[in-house]
């Protein structure tokens, strides 16, 4: 029953008002791709279709009695998926629209933390569609907007015909400065290809490739090697690391890049630190090296919830090191990196 | 020995159920198959999945779908169409005394009085589950944080039942002098109406989603673990300070139970699909039905006790006649 195969994949929409969700998943609905998706949204309103796989629902948070963070889930959706179970033949996916002030937590960690709901579903990827006019004024003005673009593993920087080539630069640098990682996509109209933005199998510990910061999948980009991990491969730079987080207060990341580790030292101080800063914590994700260990580790977590597995053998040819990368709110690079590199085999 | 009668209903079974005599399945395609000798004819009550189903006193089932639609089944009859919100979900529905009954979407749960009377009452939050109290017009609605319990037939304002975290479902004990929910937190939570009691009852790993009273209420059988747990509510203060009963311990957990309607003997379903048959006192268990893999959705004991209704998510759904 948990198998990965019977999972449905689903995609979170994320983005602030007006950025251009409701046009993304209009074109999901009608585009001609012979599949079937499930829509949640929190209103009917704009959605030009009468389609019985649009499930309208009010968001809603249930916090455990427990007070933990990362118990926090999104009641309706269980009640949903469930209800969605029961239809014959299933999805090939569902989308869940999240209001423009949601914070995407919670609608991640149900896909984590309910039973239930991970029984019959996985996250596939938060995406959010970004205005690239008013982007940089949400930005400035609300955390939740940086928090979408922080949690994001697909970007759609839409509505590029209105702005000038240096707009759009610093929009990019903004986006970057929050989450050097997630896969943006500049959009008119939010015309994109729909594979690249379903079925990403963003939380899959199989597909975590890379995470170099500069590593983009662009529209002729082959990410099916490793090789592009060798053209970072500075002389003499052992601690590759970035540490972006232009406003202080806002979210950043922090890249830290180091040799082979002795496992015994790193989990219980990834556990001491997801725990102790797994509130400011929005995503972490990690490709590491054990020592004695012919295999390379992954991991990734949201908040509080880690997950890792051995993904596959190092190649031959290939630097064994370790990276991890965290985005969160008042991310202590120093402490950080003080933490990790004292797990140093 | 007993025999099984099995049918491949091709849907999610939703609920199995007894209208008088004829064993009826109501499914995730929005049918409700009617048993009759040796087919299960269909009858379509929904234009999308059926949501919860439940018989009513006088033999018919009450089914909400998420098509919008409250429909009454009765056997030989078309279905009857009650009630309807466009595009919305009607997620629960119960039965009470005197042809009332009740069904929710969202955040308003609604009384319907055989004349075709409506009430609405308005909560905060979703409602996760209803049930009327065993005598009166009382409704007890679950929701964030509690349950609600609404004298039907008056204006006055709810008792709460006050109890932090998201209550699922609910339930009187038949002798309306409990209340108990089924909590998202792997717990159920109950209380003493007379006094107001919490009763916590713990230690599920999973969502305890089914509930059954056994005959005359002594116990509450639930789902949620790998064995069917029974708290005693036949002791003055319920089941508090005293340890469940756990009968049918498997390695796979129980996702259905159905207590007996005669015997101290409950019916347990389980998630690869077998059914099994255990008795309180000595813990005897009777296998019913061998398992298939898929989870028993459905399970459902006749009045007499002679039969026992059960359906898988697969869709398989069949009879035991003991």
């Amino acid at each position: 029953m948990t198998d990965q195969q019977s999972q449905i994949p689903v995609t979170v929409l994320t983005g602030y008002l007006g950025a251009g969700k409701t046009t993304l998943l209009n074109r999901i609905l009608t585009e001609n791709h012979g599949k079937k998706y499930a829509v949640i949204v929190n209103e009917f309103g704009e959605i030009g279709i009468d389609n019985d796989l649009i499930v309208e629902s009010d968001e809603e948070v249930f916090e455990m009695n427990n007070g933990c963070i990362c118990c926090t889930v999104r009641g309706d959706l269980i009640r949903v998926v469930e209800g969605l179970m029961k239809r014959p033949g299933g999805f090939d996916g569902i989308l869940v629209e999240t209001t423009g002030l949601a914070d995407p937590a919670p609608v991640a960690q149900t896909f984590f933390m309910d039973d239930d709901v991970r029984a019959r579903a996985k996250l596939d990827a938060v995406v959010t569609v970004a205005d690239a006019k008013h982007l940089l004024g949400s930005l400035a003005n609300s955390p939740e907007a940086q928090e979408q673009i922080g949690f994001a593993d697909v970007i759609l920087l839409n509505k590029t015909d209105l702005v000038s080539a240096d707009e759009l630069k610093t929009v990019e640098a903004r986006i970057r400065a929050i989450n050097p990682h997630a896969i943006v996509h500049k959009t008119e109209r939010c015309a994109i290809p729909l594979d690249r933005v379903l079925d990403r199998g963003a939380f899959d510990l199989d597909r975590i490739l890379s995470l170099d910061p500069d590593f983009l999948e662009g529209e002729d980009h082959d990410h099916d090697h490793d090789h592009h991990d060798h053209d970072h491969d500075h002389d003499g730079h052992e601690h590759h690391h970035h540490h972006h987080d232009l406003e202080g207060q806002g979210v950043g990341s922090v890249s830290m890049r180091i040799g082979t580790l002795d496992p015994d030292k790193f989990f219980p101080w990834i556990q001491t630190v997801t725990q102790e800063q797994g509130p400011d914590i929005l995503r972490m994700k990690g490709i590491l090296s054990f020592k004695d260990d012919p295999e390379r580790y992954v991991v990734q977590g949201v908040h509080m919830i880690i997950e890792g597995n051995h993904q596959r053998r190092w190649h031959d040819d290939e630097k064994r090191e370790s990276r991890l990368v965290f985005i969160g709110k008042k991310l202590d690079e120093a402490a950080l990196r003080k933490g990790f590199e004292a797990c140093l085999a | 020995m007993p025999t099984i009668q099995e049918f491949p209903l091709a849907a999610f079974v939703v609920e199995a159920a007894f209208l008088g005599d004829v064993p009826v399945f109501a499914l995730g395609n929005g049918v409700v198959r009617v048993v009759t000798r040796a087919a299960a004819e269909p009858v379509v009550v929904h234009k999308g999945p059926i949501l919860e189903a439940v018989v009513t006193s006088d033999g018919r089932l009450l089914s909400g779908g998420d098509d919008g639609s409250v429909m009454l089944t009765r056997i030989g009859e078309a279905p009857e169409h009650i009630a309807e919100r466009p595009r919305k979900w009607i997620d629960h529905v119960a039965v009470g005394n005197g042809g009332v009954i009740a069904y929710s979407t969202g955040k308003t749960a609604v009384v319907r009085w055989p004349d075709g009377r409506e009430k609405s009452f308005e909560h905060n939050r979703s409602v996760g589950g209803l049930a009327f109290a065993p005598k009166g017009l009382r409704l007890a609605v679950a929701r964030y944080d509690g349950v609600d319990l609404w004298w039907a037939g008056t204006d006055q304002k709810p008792i709460e039942l006050t109890w932090k975290g998201a209550h699922l479902g609910v339930t009187f004990s038949p002798d309306g002098k409990y209340v108990v929910s089924t909590m998202q937190e792997n717990a159920l939570h109950g209380w003493k109406l007379d006094d107001g009691k919490d009763m916590r009852m713990t230690g599920y790993p999973g969502k305890p989603k089914s509930l059954s009273w056994s005959v005359r209420g002594r116990f509450l059988a639930s789902s949620g673990s790998n064995a069917a747990i029974l708290w005693p509510f036949h002791f003055k203060d319920g089941p508090m300070g005293r340890p469940p009963v756990q009968l049918g311990p498997r390695q796979v957990p129980a996702t259905k139970v159905a207590c007996h309607p005669k015997e101290e003997t409950v019916a347990i379903g389980y998630q690869d699909g077998l059914v099994l048959a255990a008795r309180f006192s000595d813990g005897n268990e009777a296998r019913l039905r061998a398992p298939d893999g898929s989870p028993v959705s459905a399970l459902r004991w006749d009045d007499s006790g002679k039969r026992l209704a059960f359906g898988c998510e697969n869709g398989a759904a069949g009879i035991v006649t003991l």
